[in-house]
């Protein structure tokens, strides 16, 4: 029973880095960007959904109504004004584009808030849990954390085959140039693209502020998790990435059971494992295409 | 009426220079005909004229307005639609997916999915199927479909019956009848000879990276677009 209290925490677990690996999958399935700062991202949303819990007073979740509306804005400005550019300027260069960000957004989150750690309320909820048996407890928080991110993975499935930005979005992703041509503005389609990619971040960064605590240097340990996710789940694909998320989440669930210190280390050594299995099928001639995932037809 | 003007266009491959001081009218409504050898710099004009390729020299004016550095997606908006060569469907979204990305130029006219598909009967059974399964000629069909989805004022054909079956280039071509009727002014690179001929009001031929012979359909023979063609006449003669 104590085990499979684990596999239920990993699942729940799940959601967090799903919720947060969102993103990242979809920049890189539109664009090809591989987003250094998405971390970051999801920390300043936590840093700005904690200034106005702080200075309205308000709670967390009514927080949230300012902050992903600012992830939007900010989102898209940040694509027109710099990875816009770097896209231009070749396949390394966005690549360093994030990583400077991830470097001036902690110095500055430190500038501000000084580098102590901070936390968000997750209200009363956080402390109430289903106990199923005395072994087996559920958490109310982990079950709404999870409902939210199969709700925006299940939103962004929607968006995508359902809308015309979903199909713009999948034929720019699958040939931009094309896309242009039959009057498609591809670098709109990519601003629209991170500004959802943003906003589910700040969405991520502010309910993992509410599992636990969070400081100027949280960024690249956040993105570890989610780009782990993402490479388990299949990148580009959305529903892989929540079931990333959660064989991750297992992992980890599952190997501090074993012993308290497996918990980061079995999470490691699973993606090692898919990451190498996944070489050795490309290897042995099972093609795997990054790119096409996302450009889906509606039935899929 | 003088839809689109070309003044001494140059266009450039990295080194290479594909199209070189091509000066060029289109009417409103009328048909032009680009022949020529490959290599000639027909595929890079028409790129060239959609935005897909940036002109090194010269100028591009469409309905009056120089749009020589207008970004594709804007030209499309305009009013220019490119068929490119080997058609470029997006393979992983459906048919009518297809046609509807088009849809995104925004322009008010006469096509919508059920026009293509009444002028395009075989792609009525694929709506749901996936670009990626068509046949040659169900992918060119959806590919000038998906042009005709923008409501172009000219539309620029790249080599549409290339890799065809006879017949599917014959419904093809009845298919362009219907929009020369409809007052849509049409650019297009062929290379039989007798279809264009038969299709176009003009012609225009080039040969390494010039128009070396140009004149209205009826007037130019057989003979003196096969000459212009391999180059055996003076180049520039005709003009």
């Amino acid at each position: 029973m104590i085990w499979l209290n684990a596999v239920i925490h990993g699942i729940l677990l799940g959601g967090v880095y799903a919720l947060l690996a969102t993103g990242l999958s979809l920049m890189f399935g539109v664009m090809r960007i591989i987003n250094l700062a998405h971390g970051s991202f999801a920390l300043l949303g936590a840093y700005f959904a904690w200034l106005l819990t702080q200075h309205l007073g308000v709670s967390t979740y009514l927080a949230l109504v300012g902050v992903i509306p600012a992830a939007l804005v900010f989102g898209y400005a940040v694509q027109v004004t710099m990875f816009e550019r770097s896209l231009r300027a070749g396949e390394l260069v966005p690549l360093l584009t994030t990583f400077g960000l991830l470097i001036v957004i902690a110095n500055l989150l430190e500038y501000f808030f000084s580098p102590d750690v901070h936390s968000l309320s997750p209200g009363s909820i956080g402390a109430s849990s289903w106990d199923v048996s005395s072994t087996i407890q559920i958490p109310w928080f982990d079950v709404l954390v999870l409902g939210v991110a199969v709700g925006v993975l299940g939103g962004l499935q929607l968006l995508l085959t359902r809308t015309q930005l979903g199909r713009e979005l999948r034929a720019t992703a699958s040939d931009p140039e094309t896309a242009e041509l039959v009057g498609v503005n591809a670098r709109g389609v990519y601003a629209r693209a991170t500004a959802i990619a943003v906003a589910t971040a700040a969405l991520a960064g502010v309910f993992y502020a509410m599992r636990s605590t969070f400081d100027p240097s949280a960024g690249p340990s956040e993105l570890i998790y989610a780009f782990e996710a993402v490479v388990i789940g299949g990148v580009g694909s959305l529903w892989g990435t929540l079931i990333g998320g959660i064989v991750l989440g297992v992992a980890q669930t599952v190997g501090a059971q074993i012993d308290v210190q497996y918990f980061a280390l079995a999470g490691h050594v699973v993606f090692l494992v898919v990451l190498v299995a996944r070489a050795i099928g490309q290897a042995a001639g099972l093609g795997f295409n990054f790119r096409s995932r996302f450009a889906r037809p509606a039935t899929a | 009426m003088t839809l689109l003007r070309l003044e001494s266009i140059d266009s450039r491959h990295g080194l290479l220079q594909a199209v070189r001081d091509v000066s060029l009218e289109v009417d409103e409504g009328e048909t032009l005909a680009l022949v020529g050898a490959n290599g000639a710099g027909k595929t890079t004009l028409l790129r060239t004229i959609a935005g897909a390729h940036r002109a090194t020299g010269g100028r591009i004016v469409f309905d009056g307005a120089d749009i020589t550095r207008v970004r594709p997606h804007r030209r499309v908006r305009m009013g220019i639609a490119l068929v490119p060569e080997g058609r470029k469907l997006f393979p992983q979204l459906t048919v009518a997916e297809n046609l509807l990305v088009a849809s995104a130029a925004g322009r008010a006219g006469p096509w919508n999915v059920d026009a293509v598909l009444e002028v395009f009967p075989l792609l009525r059974p694929l709506r749901s199927a996936r670009a990626a399964s068509l046949s040659g000629g169900e992918q060119q069909a959806t590919a000038i479909g998906r042009a005709l989805m923008t409501n172009p004022r000219l539309l620029l054909l790249d080599e549409v019956s290339l890799g065809l079956a006879p017949v599917v280039v014959e419904s093809v071509y009845e298919s362009l009848v219907h929009l020369v009727d409809r007052g849509t002014t049409l650019v297009l690179v062929e290379q039989d000879l007798g279809r264009a001929l038969q299709v176009a009001s003009r012609v225009a031929c080039m040969l390494e990276g010039r128009i070396v012979l140009e004149g209205a359909a009826a007037d130019v023979t057989r003979e003196q677009v096969t000459e212009a063609y391999f180059g055996l006449a003076p180049a520039g003669g005709s003009r």
